[in-house]
């Protein structure tokens, strides 16, 4: 138990105090070192070292276990990756606003944001009691919302505020959610968990419950990127800086998808309640695949295109789970495949801006020929992102179309097969013209994007998505496995 | 208990009739020492433990002195004092803040039928001020505002929170509180940003990052 809580309370700490220090260096190694304590203790957590934990407030499940490994490995990636990304870019003193002293250094302030961000994540994550979950969620916006605004111009504090206002208030619905969910039991209910409401399955109130659901779907739906409440995504994914969007897409989102599947744990358990989430959940991922089909397709900005990547997968993970049974897991390996993927993209992106400057489609050509080891770990990403065969991606997509195909929902498995291939389409084009081509008129060094520690992160996040397609662990396949028994599925 | 939840409804319709957004600052800190005071007489006197009473102040602390503080010097820096052309006109808000407030009645008496509820008046005071908060940010043109909208959605989901008897423990009322109130703050903070970077405050004339915009400027190239 108290391991759990010093998961979280660790990065808190060493968060206000890297807000004091002032050598550049010392607050980048604390990052780092924090990010590889926070991923240590995580794996003796979730392997089950450190006794098991089952409480009131706290808990950790396979459902946790699976995501609680993903946010901190990804974390730990971005780590790296950020200290050298800080190099490359200005700082910012910033001014004294109404007699408040704001901390003097901008990377002083994103360090500690990384940090508490990171707290607040985890705190989501092995949070069981719903109440207690919503402050993790809600905290993970104001943790991140400085970090959107680190590059500190129009168009980053345009996104830092669209960010704030849409997510904000889709969590203030969620909060009703936890409300009505509360009003489903009439007689008093030990815990306010999954399992404790489980419990008393036969005893809820079907009707609040359905409205309950209904509020965490829009509510959590919107932090998580689903359309048609994606608006923020796009924007604040572009806008913040690489290390931010890699773990803003591969773990932040998870988080939010992770809300909406502790409230469908409790629907699994009544019948009526379920087909109605099953069918909801079927309807927003298939919306936010037709958006994001719709916009990946000559979209401009290809970090906008990655963001809405991102709205693409989440609706993926959400058709998933609400088509039951064996896709259930496949969309559990699904979330693994795309934050590995999507981190890594991200992050080469990081490199790609830092050389050209542009994070126009149009003025990148060649990068192959520019950047050899970047251009070749992109044009992997792109595989590895629209689930082309030997990556885990093509594994879980396949399960899932598997399942539609076989449950006879021919409308969905049509329109998902077709939406897929728009995206495919999209990112095609944008990443052939990028990676291939000759070199444009203007001389480019590339060697700014190549140091060792911008491809190092990428390059092991892609094998281990290749490695993963090819053969999957034993415990791997347990976790999620077990994570698709809690949910009602079936073993992949 | 009722006479509160209508003070609430009173605030909201102010809110929404109220051009001078410094009066609007005060009615959302009013709408804080309710809040602050409710918990105390739904839980009725024998239940007052030192929770409830820490919970009171903070809630006022923050959302009465805090908060409108911060606002208010956000708005006297930038200059700005009045709410101008909002989307729907002063008028049209009030008469839309009556039908919202008797859709809130209708929703509560439906509810009615499925629930025991402790206090109806309240929870019709909730739903207002959910739907208030939310047409506050729909409407308005500047980000002061919306601010504002969003502190009486939170307020409004409290109240429902309040009158369904959901009582979860000190501890996540406190975290929730927190967490409203670390939001707002950063609101706040960027209020400071928007001015300094735009000049202005004006949440409509954001247009940097838009697909729809770019799409528009393509297809006028083509058409040239």
């Amino acid at each position: 138990m108290t391991t759990a809580y010093a998961l979280i309370i660790m990065p808190v700490i060493t968060g206000i105090i890297s807000l004091f220090i002032s050598s550049e260096r010392a607050r980048r190694n604390l990052l780092v070192i924090v990010a590889f304590a926070h991923l240590f203790i995580s794996i003796r957590l979730c392997s089950g070292s450190a006794g098991e934990l089952n409480g009131v407030w706290l808990g950790l499940d396979q459902l946790g276990r699976m995501f609680l490994m993903i946010t901190s490995l990804l974390f730990a990636g971005s780590a790296i990756y950020s200290t050298v990304y800080l190099d490359k870019h200005p700082h910012f003193n910033g001014p004294a606003i109404a007699g408040l002293r704001m901390p003097a250094n901008s990377n002083a302030i994103f360090a500690a944001c990384m940090q508490f961000f990171l707290a607040a994540m985890t705190l989501s994550i092995l949070s069981m009691h719903f109440g207690l979950q919503w402050i993790g969620i809600e905290a993970t916006t104001l943790a991140s919302t400085p970090l959107i605004y680190y590059h500190r111009n129009k168009r980053s504090l345009e996104a830092a505020w669209k960010y704030m206002i849409l997510c904000s208030v889709g969590i203030a619905l969620a909060l009703m959610g936890v409300f009505f969910l509360a009003m489903t039991t009439s007689s008093h209910v030990q815990q306010f968990t999954p399992a404790g409401l489980v419990l008393f399955a036969g005893y809820l109130k079907i009707e609040w419950l359905k409205v309950a659901f209904i509020f965490f779907l829009v509510g959590y739906g919107t932090k998580m990127g689903l359309a048609p409440m994606h608006n923020w995504l796009p924007d604040a994914h572009s806008e913040s800086p690489s290390p931010v969007s890699a773990v803003l897409s591969g773990a932040l989102l998870n988080c939010a998808f992770l809300g909406i599947l502790r409230i469908y744990k409790v629907c699994a358990a009544v019948p009526e309640a379920a087909s109605f989430a099953s069918e909801m959940l079927i309807i927003f991922g298939l919306m936010s695949l037709a958006v994001s089909g719709i916009f990946i397709l000559r979209q401009p900005d290809y970090k906008r295109m990655l963001a809405y990547s991102s709205v693409e997968h989440m609706g993926i993970l959400a058709l998933g789970v609400g088509l039951g049974g064996s896709a259930i897991a496949a969309a559990m390996l699904h979330a693994i495949g795309h934050s590995l993927a999507k981190a890594s993209l991200f992050l080469l992106s990081g490199n790609i801006l830092a050389v050209y400057a542009s994070k126009k489609v149009e003025d990148i050509k060649g990068l192959l020929k520019t950047m050899p080891i970047t251009g070749a770990l992109w044009l992997t990403g792109f595989l590895a992102i629209t689930g082309t065969p030997p990556f885990t991606t093509f594994n879980s997509e396949f399960a899932i179309l598997r399942v539609a195909v076989q449950s006879r929902s021919w409308t969905v498995a049509v329109l998902y097969l077709l939406f897929l291939l728009l995206v495919f389409v999209g990112m095609l084009t944008s990443f052939m013209h990028m990676s291939l081509g000759k070199e444009g008129e203007k001389e480019v060094d590339g060697s700014a994007g190549e140091s060792i520690w911008q491809v190092f992160t990428p390059a092991v996040f892609l094998c281990v998505a290749l490695l993963l397609g090819v053969y999957l662990p034993d415990f791997i396949r347990d976790t999620i496995n077990g994570a698709a028994f809690l949910l009602g599925g079936k073993a992949l | 208990m009722n006479s509160i939840a209508a003070l609430l409804a009173i605030t909201c319709l102010f809110l929404l009739g109220s051009s001078r957004l410094l009066v609007s600052i005060r009615m959302v800190a009013f709408q804080g020492v309710l809040l602050g005071i409710m918990p105390l007489l739904a839980a009725g006197s024998h239940h007052l433990g030192m929770g409830a009473f820490a919970l009171c102040l903070t809630n006022i602390g923050l959302k009465s002195i805090l908060l409108p503080w911060l606002l208010r010097t956000a708005l006297f820096t930038s200059g700005t004092r009045r709410e101008i052309e909002p989307f729907i006109g002063f008028g049209a808000s009030i008469m839309s803040g009556v039908v919202l407030l008797a859709i809130s009645g209708y929703i509560v008496k439906r509810l009615e039928t499925t629930a025991q509820l402790s206090s109806s008046i309240t929870l019709i005071a909730g739903f207002f001020m959910v739907f208030t908060g939310l047409f506050l940010l729909i409407t308005r043109r500047k980000a002061l505002t919306q601010t504002l909208g969003f502190l009486v959605l939170e307020n409004g989901v409290f109240t429902t929170g309040l009158s369904l008897g959901s009582e979860f423990s000190v501890y996540v009322e406190l975290g929730i509180l927190l967490d409203v109130f670390v939001g707002i703050f950063l609101m706040g903070i960027m209020l400071f940003h928007i001015d300094k970077e735009f000049d202005h405050l004006d949440v409509d004339r954001f247009n940097e990052l838009s697909d729809l915009t770019i799409d528009v400027s393509e297809t006028e190239e083509v058409s040239e």
